[in-house]
């Protein structure tokens, strides 16, 4: 899950991590008051999922008290990569004399929670990893360090980032609470970029990127709250939450496939014989037609959906069970679309016969099925 | 002979007496593996699917012989399951546990690594030798005992693949589903080296998606060190960038861990990759002529 840079700066706050002050606020109106009363100058920065912020226009300084609003208004019209921008963040202007790179996350291909730093902050990290690897530093940290590792554990990486000493024990300071933070709150990612050091020396995280991890969710109920259900799909959010992983696509083609891997190739499988896959949906590993039912609904809410694939692999999941699912659905909602099932695995002869009669086109194999749905009015 | 488990593999059952865990231990046992025990903290003394149940793995270990552990702990246990495996003598730990926090899997597996305790998963199906011992959740008619092994990061899309190569005569080796999670205890380039120096596998499978270099390792690995031909599938061409497609490791983060970057890389190193599944078996077949 992501949170925003001012939900990310309060968990910086709780954990001792210096940033400084800000107001979110959704109005331009609010931002020339949360500016007043910090001073001028101040940034405004758009709060929304994805990078590229600055780029896109979505970060201004304001030096003049009288541009506040305009410059709010500015921000808060943009659409940064199909985000539209609903809030900003207002902050003091920092002074910098210096900034680096440093987050910590967890390293897949080394199996190891990760501190990752760079003494050129500010830039886009990515790019100086390809063009420059050898000024990337790593530190690899053991699970059970992350909660209770001291400064003194960080201090020779942060002296690697910071020459001089002051700012080298600060920031190994805030790397023992980057680590706290990272695994009390089950994070899949906390980023500073740029931690600076401003005009009077002091160590300061002037940005907050933090990914929490999904699967850790249910041990955080703080953290649920702070999912900004504006940026979210609710389609997405609400399949989540009935056991579905739905994500809606361009295409005509509704998919419903149990297993995320077959899910996948079932939609490469569309596309490689002329379709286009309206959706990802897995509906899981379990035999309740009630899932079933949720995953027409999603489908179906969608209007450039010409007809429906269904592709079942019984294992856990019991074939007879999907076709339950199948024939309440079909009670259930008016289906003008054609439909494609293919049942194989599991109870695959009971779930036929259970749909012996209807009007479903039947597939053997998924290759079929995908040609099928392809012929039926799903051409790209 | 096989990789990893065979006919006389001793398994026990973390998590027997929950709901899934009882479901496919008695599915194990109908298969013909040789289930021993099981384990569910503060139900030892028990008896489940006809076997003696423990409080901890090493208890079991001690009193039945067994070297391998299946876990169907639930998500929010499965750490201290883990932990409990790691406290003990068994060699091998399959977790099919889906859904484990992150964190909780990495400590579990700096915990079972250094007590040298192999694990496959979390997140996935498990494991199977076909006609001999399977271990997980897989549905065990579609396998035949056979000479080409597979590996793979998907569960579903594994049977398809398993049914194409049984339905043509092929059979399977050993069948082992990695899971689809960022932090794995097995990847491909673990246990690659373990088919290669298999008597009885002729010939590899690779089922891969998006996400993280794990294929991308593996073919660098084939290249270097393997005689033995390797196919490839790669699921996700069409997912888009940014979005987790259901497995929490599935998402494609940079331009190098797409499926088609992948595919290039693992043709590039001599890995034909399927473009269908039914390609599998054809170009499965072309290398061993």
């Amino acid at each position: 899950m992501k949170i925003h840079e001012y939900q990310g700066k309060e968990l910086f706050r709780q954990y001792g991590i210096p940033t400084p002050p800000g107001e979110a606020v959704k109005t331009a109106a609010d931002a020339v008051r949360a500016a007043k009363s910090m001073g001028l100058p101040v940034v405004l920065k758009a709060q929304v999922h994805v990078g590229g912020r600055g780029k896109a226009g979505g970060v201004k300084v304001v030096t003049k008290e009288a541009d506040v609003e305009a410059t709010a208004k500015k921000i808060l019209d943009l659409v940064i990569k199909d985000l539209p921008v609903r809030r900003l963040l207002v902050t003091p202007a920092a002074n910098i004399t210096k900034e680096v790179y440093l987050s910590i996350l967890i390293d897949r291909g080394a199996r190891k929670a990760v501190f990752i730093g760079c003494s050129e902050g500010g830039v886009e990290i990515e790019v100086t990893a390809k063009e420059s690897p050898e000024k990337i530093l790593r530190l690899e940290v053991p699970a059970t360090k992350l909660g209770n590792g001291t400064a003194a554990d960080y201090k020779d990486f942060a002296s690697k980032l910071f020459s001089d000493a002051d700012q080298a024990s600060q920031a190994a300071v805030i790397m023992a609470k980057m680590a706290k933070l990272f695994v009390e709150k089950d994070c899949a990612l906390v980023e500073i970029n740029p931690l600076i050091v401003d005009d009077k020396g002091k160590v300061v995280a002037l940005d907050a990127k933090v990914l929490l991890d999904d699967n850790a969710l249910f041990r955080h109920e703080d953290l649920v709250s702070m999912r900004d259900m504006d940026s979210e799909d609710a389609d997405e959010l609400s399949a989540k939450e009935k056991g579905l992983s739905f994500i809606r696509l361009e295409g005509s083609i509704g998919c419903m496939v149990n297993g995320a891997g077959l899910a996948m190739a079932t939609m490469d499988t569309i596309k490689h014989f002329g379709g286009e896959p309206a959706n990802f949906l897995d509906v899981g590993g379990s035999s309740n037609p009630k899932k079933v039912v949720e995953a027409f609904k999603l489908i179906l809410k969608d209007p450039e959906v010409k007809v429906i694939l269904i592709n079942i692999f019984g294992g856990i999941t019991r074939c007879d069970d999907i076709a339950r699912g199948i024939l309440q659905s079909l009670e259930e909602f008016d289906v003008k679309v054609p439909i494609v099932v293919r049942l194989i695995g599991t109870n695959e002869k009971e779930g036929r016969a259970l749909l012996e009669g209807t009007k479903l086109t039947p597939a053997t194999t998924l290759e079929e099925g995908a040609t099928t749905a392809a012929k039926l009015g799903g051409k790209a | 002979m096989s990789i990893l488990i065979d006919k006389d593999t001793k398994v026990i059952v973390q998590g027997i007496t929950g709901r899934d865990g009882s479901f496919h231990t008695q599915q194990m046992i109908d298969y013909g593996t040789k289930i021993v025990g099981g384990v569910t903290p503060g139900k030892g003394g028990q008896t489940a699917c006809g076997v003696p149940v423990f409080n901890s793995v090493q208890e079991a270990v001690k009193a039945t012989g067994a070297t391998a552990s299946v876990m169907y702990v639930p998500a929010a246990f499965a750490k201290g399951a883990m932990l409990d495996a790691a406290n003990s003598d068994i060699k091998l730990l399959i977790a099919i546990t889906e859904g484990i926090p992150t964190l909780d899997v990495l400590e579990a597996y700096e915990a079972l690594t250094a007590k040298g305790v192999r694990l496959i998963g979390p997140n996935c199906p498990g494991l199977i030798t076909p006609g001999a011992c399977k271990i997980g959740i897989m549905p065990g008619q579609i396998h035949k005992p056979g000479r080409i092994g597979l590996i793979s990061r998907s569960g579903t899309l594994t049977y398809e693949i398993v049914k194409e190569l049984t339905d043509c005569g092929l059979g399977e080796s050993t069948c082992i589903g990695i899971g689809g999670d960022p932090i794995i205890g097995s990847k491909f380039v673990d246990l690659l080296p373990l088919f290669e120096a298999d008597p009885d596998t002729d010939a590899v499978v690779l089922v891969g998606e998006i996400g993280g270099q794990d294929e991308v390792i593996a073919a660098e690995y084939f290249k270097t060190k393997m005689k033995k031909p390797v196919v490839g599938f790669m699921a996700g061409l069409t997912a888009p960038p940014g979005r987790r497609m259901g497995h929490a490791g599935a998402i494609v983060g940079g331009e190098d861990d797409t499926a088609a970057a992948k595919i290039e890389k693992l043709e590039a190193a001599g890995i034909p990759v399927a473009r269908i599944i039914s390609d599998v078996v054809k170009l499965v077949q072309k290398k061993l002529n």
